[in-house]
């Protein structure tokens, strides 16, 4: 009797060791790629009112688009919109690096662009700032992917490399 | 032999449980009712995906079109359903292993009357188009005020079972001084607790932002202090579902496979572990949010790596039991004896299709957790397979294989098919596996979750094939669910009338309860616990989006 719950103790310790040993494992995997290789999540980047974003008189916002801020260095003001981003294409060199700043005029929205790690929500009164490098030349799609209303289908961008 | 050991053992006089039975009975009705229509929808969803429209024959009837259903689709399937199956399959679980009544029949039909209420408040506006918000309802996209109200009916609802539990819990300890709450009964009543803890978040949003700003009482919202609120409760959320799920894995379906179960503390442990990390974790759900610091979605991805301990102790239990019974009913072999598990029992296929697919689930789970990783598949299509894995099957499933033989037990009606109710599990488990493949490549393709695609000027010509192809598993999880509601209906209008209603056996423990820390059962502690990790991971955070926030964004109808 004794032996037996000695055995289905050792069976305990066996499978907790690997329960404990995985997550641990894979936390610190991640915990490399975030600070040693860089990949990072979006973060606060502040609020801006919505009502001013609306009428046009928000500092940033007010001029969207593309403006270099030093070789090959960009920034893209853009806005969300139902049903679309504002402007929805920005064209750059190959090995540009970009910073998006974004903000919602309504509803929330959604910018990833595929190929790169962009992936933020635009929220309406906050601005969403992620910024990303486009090495290969060609065309990125930008889709919104949150629910924004009977049209969010058709809600996407590019971002053209040449 | 066993039925001179029976005899021998002095007779337990069972309770009278029949308000119990009533209940469950009702609850999972109306479950049952709110998972085929939002299936069916389902299944337009997967259509229009590859060009067949049947929104526009609907209009009538959906006048929303793709989004209205999809929003049906999510609010019926994992708000409705589960909620009320849960409620139902946990009141009678946790009276009847305590084999004694909840302490106030009144208060466990005034549970059933206010979720009642509440979900056909909701209905209406949903079912008009006038709460096309998706069952996430994230602000500033506005619903009929009735849509919100509704659901916080519900929620509200279930807080009344855990008071009935409670005072259930006191007066069984009483008249039973010293002994270990029933494994049945002490998870069903750690997991209300954990989802009562849990809804705090949501209730607020409804009841201090959400509900007055569409009643008009106030001009704005702020759409992050929302999402924030409304994550609190939406990961653990998930627990909710899941952990009736595994106390049929645990406590039921071991004795149905003809063992017993490993180990009792370890699976108290694990329930507790859920009790107090399940929550302060929701910030995963926000990892591209802005208005959040990147700091705290890092300390709640570490905290979501803490759940999986317990979800890992539960793995591995399970499959010691199984591994058990398999090997007492004849089984040799590293993993021959899985074939010795009684696979022509519906109730059992149905439960280990959902874990064999669950143990995917938990793998590209593992996957959106990973903080950066989260940047590839986050709103992507990615998630949809993510989750119908999980809730889709692991939940879904197992609640259909539970009704095999619990349909049965309340109505003294035998199944009308099991042969029927085998086939109907491994088609769930070819159609959902294909369906969640595609869907998790269309995601790391890049195709957006939440779209309907068969209208999207941007889908690309490689999604084609993927696309084809969910929608060939779709169509086969159709013919499941439509072999399973053949089966309940027959079973519940021709099932043959049982001469003797067969009783629930929970799953003896080699090792008991006597084997647990005693402190495992004064859950007072560990909703101390909870709440102080609550408060840790959460307070910065909501502080600092209150500080900041001016609530002057407008509610607004897009569809
Ligand atoms: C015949 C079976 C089913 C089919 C064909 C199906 C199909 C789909 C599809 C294609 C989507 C993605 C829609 C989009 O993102 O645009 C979806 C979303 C979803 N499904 Fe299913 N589904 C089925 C059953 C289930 C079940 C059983 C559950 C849970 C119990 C479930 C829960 C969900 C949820 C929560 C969503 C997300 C809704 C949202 O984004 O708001 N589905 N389903
Ligand atoms: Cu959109
Ligand atoms: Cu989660």
């Amino acid at each position: 009797m004794k032996d037996k719950k000695f055995i289905s103790y050792l069976f305990e310790v066996a499978w907790i060791l690997p329960s404990v040993a995985i997550p641990v494992s894979m936390m610190v995997a991640i915990l490399v790629t975030a600070f040693a290789v860089g990949v990072r999540v979006p973060t606060s980047a502040g609020r801006v009112s919505i009502s001013a974003v609306v009428a046009g008189t928000d500092s940033t916002f007010s001029q969207t688009g593309l403006r270099e801020i030093a070789p090959g260095r960009y920034e893209a003001i853009m806005l969300a919109q139902t049903f679309m981003f504002v402007p929805n294409t920005i064209e750059i060199p190959a090995g540009s690096k970009v910073t998006f700043v974004l903000t919602s005029k309504d509803v929330i929205h959604g910018f990833k662009i595929e190929g790169v790690p962009v992936n933020v929500m635009v929220i309406p009164g906050q601005v969403s700032r992620v910024t990303a490098t486009f090495d290969k030349p060609g065309e990125y799609l930008i889709v919104c992917h949150e629910y924004c209303g009977a049209g969010h289908h058709v809600m996407f961008g590019k971002v053209i490399v040449n | 032999m066993a039925s001179i050991a029976a005899r021998a053992r002095p007779l337990a006089i069972s309770a009278d449980l029949s308000v119990e039975r009533k209940l469950a009975g009702i609850n999972i009705f109306i479950a049952l009712a709110a998972l085929a229509v939002g299936g069916l929808m389902g299944v337009l969803q997967i259509l229009r995906y590859n060009g067949l429209d049947l929104y526009t024959p609907a209009k009538p009837l959906l006048p929303g079109g793709y989004y209205q259903g999809l929003t049906v689709h999510g609010v019926l399937n994992v708000l409705v359903f589960t909620t009320f199956y849960i409620i139902g399959f946990l009141t009678y679980i946790f009276a009847k292993a305590l084999n004694r009544p909840l302490a106030s029949s009144r208060l466990a039909w005034a549970t059933l009357w206010v979720m009642v209420s509440g979900l056909l408040l909701a209905a209406i506006p949903l079912l008009t188009n006038n709460a096309t918000v998706m069952f996430t309802f994230y602000p500033p996209l506005k619903a009929d005020s009735l849509f919100y109200i509704g659901l916080t009916m519900v929620v509200a609802g279930t807080w009344l079972l855990l008071v009935n539990m409670i005072l259930t819990r006191n007066a069984w300890l009483a008249d039973n001084p010293g002994q270990r709450t029933p494994l049945p009964a002490f998870m069903a009543i750690v997991t209300m607790l954990m989802w009562t803890i849990a809804t705090i978040g949501v209730a607020s949003e409804m009841i201090f932002l959400v509900i007055p700003w569409s009643l008009g009482l106030v001009g704005g919202t702020d759409p992050v202090l929302a999402r924030t609120l409304f994550w609190f409760t939406g990961h653990p959320i998930v627990y909710f579902w899941l952990l009736p799920a595994y106390i049929s894995w645990y406590t039921l379906v071991p004795a149905q496979a003809g063992g017993k179960l490993f180990s009792d503390p370890m699976a108290r442990v694990s329930f507790i572990l859920f009790l107090i990390l399940s929550i302060p974790i929701g910030m995963h759900h926000q990892v591209t949010d802005p208005g959040i610091s990147e700091m705290w979605k890092l300390v709640h991805a570490v905290f979501t790596f803490g759940v999986f301990f317990p979800s890992l102790l539960t793995f591995f239990n399970v499959v010691a039991s199984l591994e058990y019974a398999g090997r007492r009913n004849g089984g040799e072999g590293w993993l021959a004896w899985i074939f010795n598990l009684p696979w022509g029992k519906p109730e059992i296929s149905a439960q280990l299709v959902a874990m064999m697919l669950f143990a995917f689930g938990g793998i590209s789970g593992l996957v959106n957790a990973s903080y950066n990783v989260n940047l590839v598949v986050h709103n992507t299509s990615w998630i949809s397979g993510h989750f119908h894995l999980t809730v889709g099957t692991a939940v879904a499933l197992s609640f259909m294989g539970i009704t095999y033989w619990l349909v049965p037990h309340l109505t003294g009606r035998a199944l009308w098919s099991r042969s029927l109710g085998v086939a109907q599990a491994w088609l769930w488990f070819v159609g959902m596996g294909l369906f969640s493949h595609f869907m998790h490549e269309l995601g790391l393709r890049g195709m957006p979750r939440r779209s309907d695609i068969g209208g999207a000027p941007y889908v690309q010509d490689e999604w084609r094939f993927f696309l084809f192809f969910a929608m060939i598993g779709g169509l086969i999880m159709f013919v499941s669910a439509i072999f399973y509601y053949l089966n309940m209906i027959m079973t519940l209008t021709r099932g043959k009338k049982l001469a003797e209603v067969p009783d629930i056996t929970f799953a003896r423990a080699l090792s008991g309860p006597e084997d647990a820390p005693k402190v495992l059962d004064r859950l007072l502690v560990w909703v101390a616990v909870a709440a102080v990790l609550i408060l840790i991971n959460y307070l910065p955070t909501i502080i600092d989006i209150i500080s900041t926030a001016t609530f002057d964004i407008p509610g607004r109808r897009v569809w």
